[in-house]
């Protein structure tokens, strides 16, 4: 709720002579969440894909699909500006890769902290507000003043709103993957960003635990309006929050609505080569004959 | 001069600051706790304690050198542990954090180890000197500290506080979640190096009062126990110091007044606080199970 208050007054100040900064600040906000134009990525001398067009208007849930390999990751830390665009013209939050880092909430590849980790959920949740700033801490007993209360009050609220209150005073390393995994959604979310993204957040959750989480995750983009890159190996968890979807394979990608990507007509066009989606009775989706990508990549465990 | 201790607690504490060799080393002891406890807490958080050992051994050769060509212990000291340091952080600075650069550099920090030892005793070989030296700089001494050497381990320890409190946010970002944090913007591989050389600071100030391959004493038992105490980061960090502290002063008290050596002492005692906290039932009056102070702290 201070959360909110936050934003709200970031956002509507008055503002009666624009400013070319707020003028820009406000092409920036309406510009798409992500925009790419003819991109491309190379890695170990390899063009992973290329003539991608992907536009994500604010505020939808996107899911990244494709076989092992095809490059879902290294999609999202180029959008990161983790890694260079070997071509096209790309945009997140209408400017190029990695200069809104303060606006992306960013899970990566899990990688799950070891049991021996001394450090408490709620602490890693604050490393998300605090973390990135220099100097030397002074003592919350010292500096009580407005900034520490909303900030106190935007961790407790973001902890509440992944459900993990009752946990988050523990040390992280003795949590479950899901207890986990909540955290550190809450720890993207701290800072209220704009864009979220999640690279196979599901992966190692049990069945009930990948509903809940992709859930949390749905009624955060509604609730929040926050825009949603998740990559997932398979998208039926999150099927009936999805607004669009990005399929990646054999070096190109399709983008659209679910219904009209995941369909044997597209993904056969995709591959070159025979696929078929069966929908089963209660909705799930299953793709047929998927070629796995050439193993020449390094990706898929964080070796980037 | 053969100190004697009494059953008048006031007068044995008074004995302690008789002689300026003592004041020299309880003024440097404290100095080494403060920074080898709070750069020890990173260390551990860190899970580099091999690269910590590495630089306190480093250290060996450094000292044996500067004895060989007659120059100050200190800048022997100094000098191998941060050019050690660099050489770790070169080996592994690319890809920080993944598990593939965490084997390359465990690989380095061995390599290093070993040729330093190996220095270290071709110098002492070269030296000819008194073997006791030898034993001194390996596992310490409190009885030379010179006033010189006071005011440099100081300075250094000042700067190396300064340094990583200014870093202190960003380094614990960097240390439990790297991915994110460098995501977030942070320079992460260069922090990585930066902490290597505080590390090879802190290493090197502690070898001088535990000796080189007893660093361990100072740097990682009072993070460990603090880090099994309390999951709070700013409490766990202010209790290593605190315990950093308590075992130097003991532990010089106890050499003191014992014929046992200072890396002894102040090692047995860091010890028996580690056993302690990582086993409540040897408490005499016990704390109910699966309830020590961990969770009472953090509840």
């Amino acid at each position: 709720m201070a959360v909110k208050g936050l934003r709200a007054a970031k956002s509507t100040g008055p503002d009666p002579s624009p400013t070319i900064a707020a003028r820009r600040a406000e092409d920036d906000r309406l510009a798409p969440a992500v925009k790419l134009r003819g991109a491309a990525v190379r890695l170990g001398g390899r063009t992973l894909w290329s003539g991608v067009d992907i536009e994500i208007p604010r505020g939808e849930f996107v899911a990244i699909l494709g076989p092992n390999g095809a490059g879902k990751s290294t999609l999202v830390k180029a959008l990161l500006g983790l890694l260079p665009f070997s071509a096209g013209t790309v945009q997140v939050l209408g400017r190029p890769p990695g200069q809104r880092r303060g606006e992306i909430g960013y899970l990566p590849q899990r990688r799950s902290f070891d049991a021996s980790v001394r450090v408490r959920g709620l602490d890693v949740v604050w490393l998300g507000l605090t973390g990135t700033r220099w100097g030397i801490p002074v003592p919350p007993g010292v500096w009580r003043g407005r900034s520490w209360q909303q900030a106190t009050a935007a961790v407790r609220d973001v902890v509440e709103l992944v459900g993990a209150s009752p946990y988050a005073e523990r040390p992280i390393g003795e949590l479950s993957g899901g207890e986990q995994q909540r955290l550190l959604i809450a720890q993207a979310l701290v800072r209220e960003p704009a864009l979220l993204v999640l690279d196979e957040p599901l992966d190692s959750l049990d069945l009930p635990n990948q509903a809940a989480v992709a859930a949390l995750v749905g009624r955060v983009c509604r609730q929040r309006g926050v825009t949603v890159l998740m990559v997932a190996h398979d998208v039926n968890p999150i099927l009936p929050y999805l607004d669009r979807v990005v399929y990646i394979a054999q070096g190109a990608a399709v983008a659209g609505r679910p219904a009209a990507v995941i369909t044997s007509d597209v993904l056969t066009r995709l591959y070159g080569a025979p696929i078929e989606v069966l929908s089963t009775r209660d909705g799930r989706l299953v793709v047929v004959g998927e070629p796995e990508a050439p193993a020449l990549h390094a990706d898929r465990h964080g070796a980037a | 001069m053969d100190p004697l201790l009494s059953w008048n607690i006031a007068t044995d504490v008074e004995q302690l600051f008789t002689f300026p060799f003592m004041v020299h080393a309880l003024v440097a002891g404290t100095v080494v706790a403060i920074v080898a406890g709070l750069v020890g807490w990173y260390m551990v958080l860190r899970r580099q304690s091999f690269a910590g050992h590495t630089l306190a051994v480093v250290a060996f050769p450094g000292a044996a050198g500067a004895t060989l060509l007659g120059l100050p212990l200190a800048a022997g000291f100094f000098a191998f542990s941060l050019g050690g340091a660099l050489l770790i952080g070169a080996a592994g600075a690319r890809g920080v954090g993944l598990p593939r650069s965490q084997v390359r550099q465990a690989a380095a920090i061995g390599t290093v180890q070993a040729f330093a030892l190996a220095c270290g005793f071709l110098f002492v070989s070269l030296y000819r000197g008194n073997v006791s030296d030898v034993s001194a700089l390996l596992f310490g001494s409190f009885l030379g500290v010179t006033a010189r050497q006071v005011v440099t381990l100081a300075c250094g320890g000042v700067v190396a506080l300064l340094v990583l409190g200014s870093v202190a946010r960003p380094l614990l970002f960097a240390s439990v979640d790297p991915a994110v944090a460098e995501a977030a913007g942070l320079p992460v591989a260069r922090l990585s190096v930066l902490f290597l050389l505080l590390l090879g600071a802190a290493a090197a100030e502690a070898s001088q009062i535990t000796g080189a391959l007893l660093v361990f004493a100072l740097l990682v038992m009072p993070a460990a126990t603090a880090q099994k105490l309390t999951a709070r980061p700013a409490r766990s960090a202010l209790l290593a110091v605190l315990l950093a502290l308590g075992v130097t002063w003991l532990g010089l008290a106890v050499a003191y007044y014992s014929p046992y050596p200072i890396g002894f002492c102040v090692t047995s005692l860091a010890f028996a606080a580690y056993l302690l906290a990582h086993a409540p039932w040897l408490w005499p009056l016990h704390l109910p199970r699966g309830r020590g102070w961990a969770s009472g702290a953090v509840g």
